[in-house]
């Protein structure tokens, strides 16, 4: 009967409300980590909950953020290759694990001073010069608050390489952290 | 352990996401390792610092609304009106005693509804007090809403929620099989001091429906349809403490579903 199927679509709409919109600032700051670009991650954002509504009977349960944010890569992933920008590989694409690091562990690296506070600013400039996945595992984490295994399910790949690349990618942060300790403020340089 | 090793597990370590047996190996090696000392340090001084609520961002208010308007809207949307025309005035009066016909057989539905509603009430009356009877209460004692629900299993042709409400002020005591309307239906039973709720979960029969309370002979019975159950929910507890019970009871399962 159409009044029961609309009131099933509108059950599903509601549940679907219920679950998903509080998830929204976390959604929305992943994207504007990934696209750094606030009018590409409201784009991106929007289509992702489209998407995510459309496929919410194959949502099989649980935390549903690991979920959305699965679906968000795609989203940021499909829109790079029909745009197919210089952007695409270095935004979204994933680095083979055997890729030669770009980084060492610095050999003189003072192991008695401490990292210095730093601004909101200055450590979303630091954050912004990361290649994508690792800027991604690490946003994941530190500032979206995913376990390891939430991270691996976003992400699709095993915790093992979700381990790696957060390694890597906070290797990578600390050097530039300490790099921009003895340079003058990142936004000052510009001018 | 090996500062390779450790280097990796330091991670681990500062995220929570290590074993108990890990973490204190992982933790020994940072000791008499100075660069790892520093570098799980560092990570933890870094971790703290991108935790910050500064970091988190917003999402644009007209963003939500965007995405809120994109979404099928919680009630169904009223159809716009246009001006009449001669012919739609027409379709209007055919229209008007369909509408006048539909009307009537709703009237007729809408009072069999409430006398089957009032027959359930006493059906729901009278189990509850059939239930306090002797040894009648409980069929499968038990606190844990693990052990009452697959009690169910193989006694009913449906799965009936179980909530604890312990914390809430109710206490699960247990579960007992029950026939209201002639067919079986699942009884979750509370207590509240020394006062007992049976909460009967029976198949819906109509579409959902918001909670009421009625009472009968001093009882007072709540109900509330909810994904295909029809809930009843009888106590000789007052009014406000069995519509609270309702409450806790409703958002229980609105946060399960």
């Amino acid at each position: 009967m159409a009044q029961g199927s609309d009131g099933e679509d509108a059950d599903r709409a509601r549940r679907f409300r219920a679950a998903a919109l509080p998830c929204l600032d976390d959604v929305y700051t992943l994207a504007r980590y990934l696209l750094r670009n606030p009018t590409d991650a409201d784009d991106a954002v929007q289509e992702c909950y489209l998407r995510a509504f459309r496929h919410f009977d194959g949502f099989r349960g649980g935390p549903i953020k690991p979920w959305l944010m699965a679906i968000l890569r795609n989203v940021c992933r499909a829109e790079f290759a029909r745009r197919s920008g210089a952007t695409a590989a270095e935004a979204t694409a994933d680095l083979p694990d055997n890729v030669v690091p770009l980084w060492q562990e610095p050999e003189g690296s003072p192991e008695t001073e401490v990292l210095r506070q730093r601004d909101a600013d200055t450590i979303q400039a630091l954050l912004a010069e990361l290649p994508g996945p690792f800027r991604e595992a690490i946003v994941l984490r530190d500032i979206n608050d995913l376990s390891y295994r939430e991270i691996a399910e976003a992400t699709d790949v095993p915790v093992g390489t979700v381990m790696s690349r957060l390694a890597r990618a906070r290797s990578m942060l600390r050097e530039a952290w300490r790099k921009s300790e003895s340079e003058p403020r990142l936004e000052g340089r510009s001018q | 352990m090996t500062c390779d090793d450790a280097s990796l597990l330091l991670h681990a370590l500062a995220d929570g996401e290590l074993d108990a047996g890990h973490a204190s190996e992982v933790e020994a090696h940072a000791k008499g390792c100075a660069r790892c000392a520093a570098l799980l340090r560092d990570t933890r001084a870094m971790s703290a610092a991108l935790a910050a609520p500064a970091l988190r961002l917003k999402a644009p208010a007209s963003l939500r609304a965007r995405i809120d308007a994109a979404l099928p809207a919680p009630r169904r949307a009223v159809a716009t009106r246009a001006a009449p025309s001669r012919r739609g005035l027409l379709q209007g009066f055919a229209m008007g005693s369909l509408m006048s016909g539909a009307l009537a057989a709703g009237l007729v539905v809408f009072v069999m509804r409430r006398d089957e509603e009032e027959r359930m009430v006493g059906d729901v009356v009278s189990a509850h007090l059939r239930s306090l009877q002797g040894d009648r209460l409980i069929d499968v004692q038990s606190s844990d809403q693990h052990t009452v629900k697959p009690w169910f299993n193989g006694r009913l042709d449906l799965a009936p929620p179980v909530v604890d409400l312990t914390a809430q002020g109710f206490t699960l005591v247990g579960g007992r099989l029950d026939y209201l309307d002639g067919k079986p239906v699942a009884s979750i039973v509370y207590k509240r001091r020394l006062h007992v709720i049976n909460l009967f979960v029976a198949q819906a029969t109509g579409p959902d429906r918001g909670p009421a309370i009625e009472q009968l002979q001093g009882f007072n019975v709540w109900h509330w349809t909810h994904a295909g159950f029809g809930l009843w929910a009888a106590s000789d507890i007052n009014a406000e403490e069995l519509r609270e019970f309702g409450d806790k009871l409703e958002a229980a399962l609105r946060g399960a579903s």
